[in-house]
């Protein structure tokens, strides 16, 4: 079974649980539980939203269970992905920036930036998958974007550039 | 694309109430275009989005849990046969035991018998003994 949307659960881990490693160990959970699950799929019309659904569920529990336990998730992946960045596009750190403000946002502003710019889902879509309004996720989205921009101008005017 | 165009789908962006189609035209605009230096600040943003999504998943997932259930069920099996086995093998032993131990006390039976026969013969002779003794007697 190759899903053709398992990128998508990955980079939803990813953007909630910061750690490469542990967006692996999520996405292949995921994967394992829709695996075991094949038989039962035929009943659901839309199995990636199905998808990211338990891939939002799992992460955050993830989440819960490490804040309780006192502990951070540790991830070591800033120095990789930055390289990775800059061999990708010629452009200087700023998109390191972009992610690094993504990461301090609020968990539910987080997974509406991701779900709407990164995966360009209609919000219908995302509200039905974060069990919100369609109002609420505009007012979400909305303030998640301004957040971003307000932290970049505010780099970009302490200079390096 | 019109400057003017581009400022008010930003502004619409940032209230959230561009289509998806909107903001795809800003992506490209701002990942393509040459930007005026006051929009220059936005496009970092954009471009990251673009990039975020090229990440892949590329750790080689092991799906062989139907396998590995195969296995549960074998071995379920395998204990069943086992327990089966064990449960008739002994009463089959059982059988056997019960066969020999009828066998040998048929032996001893019939050794009895035998011996019996020969004290029914040795009573005979002295039946006899006794007859001619009491005909003897009445004679007298």
């Amino acid at each position: 079974m190759v899903l053709p949307f398992k990128d998508k659960l990955y980079r939803l881990a990813k953007r909630l649980l910061v750690s490469k490693e542990e967006a692996e160990d999520a996405t292949q959970e995921i994967l394992m539980k829709l695996w075991s699950k094949n038989s039962m799929m035929e009943g659901y019309n839309n199995v990636e939203a199905y998808a990211m659904m338990m891939t939002k569920n799992f992460c955050l529990d993830r989440l819960k269970s490490k804040q309780a336990g006192n502990l951070k998730l540790v991830h070591s992946n800033y120095r990789d992905e930055n390289v990775s960045l800059q061999n990708q596009v010629e452009v200087s750190d700023s998109l390191g920036w972009v992610e690094r403000i993504m990461e301090e946002l609020p968990e539910q502003q987080k997974m509406v930036l991701q779900l709407r710019d990164v995966e360009q889902y209609e919000f219908e879509e995302i509200a039905e998958l974060l069990g919100l309004s369609a109002t609420a996720v505009r007012v979400t989205l909305s303030r998640a974007r301004k957040t971003v921009r307000e932290k970049l101008v505010q780099k970009h005017n302490y200079g390096i550039k | 694309m019109e400057l003017n165009n581009i400022e008010k789908l930003l502004e619409r962006y940032f209230d959230a109430t561009a289509t998806v189609a909107e903001e795809e035209m800003l992506r490209e605009y701002f990942t393509k275009e040459e930007v005026p230096l006051h929009l220059k600040k936005y496009a970092p943003m954009f471009q990251y989005f673009s990039i975020a999504k090229e990440e892949k998943f590329t750790r080689q997932v092991p799906l062989k849990p139907r396998k590995k259930s195969y296995m549960k069920w074998i071995s379920v099996a395998a204990v069943g046969i086992l327990i089966f086995g064990i449960y008739f093998g002994r009463s089959y032993q059982e059988q056997r035991e019960a066969e020999y131990a009828y066998q040998e006390t048929k032996k001893a039976l019939s050794l009895l018998a035998a011996n019996l026969g020969k004290g029914t013969e040795k009573v005979a002779y002295l039946r006899e003994f006794e007859e001619t003794k009491q005909k003897i007697y009445n004679k007298n």
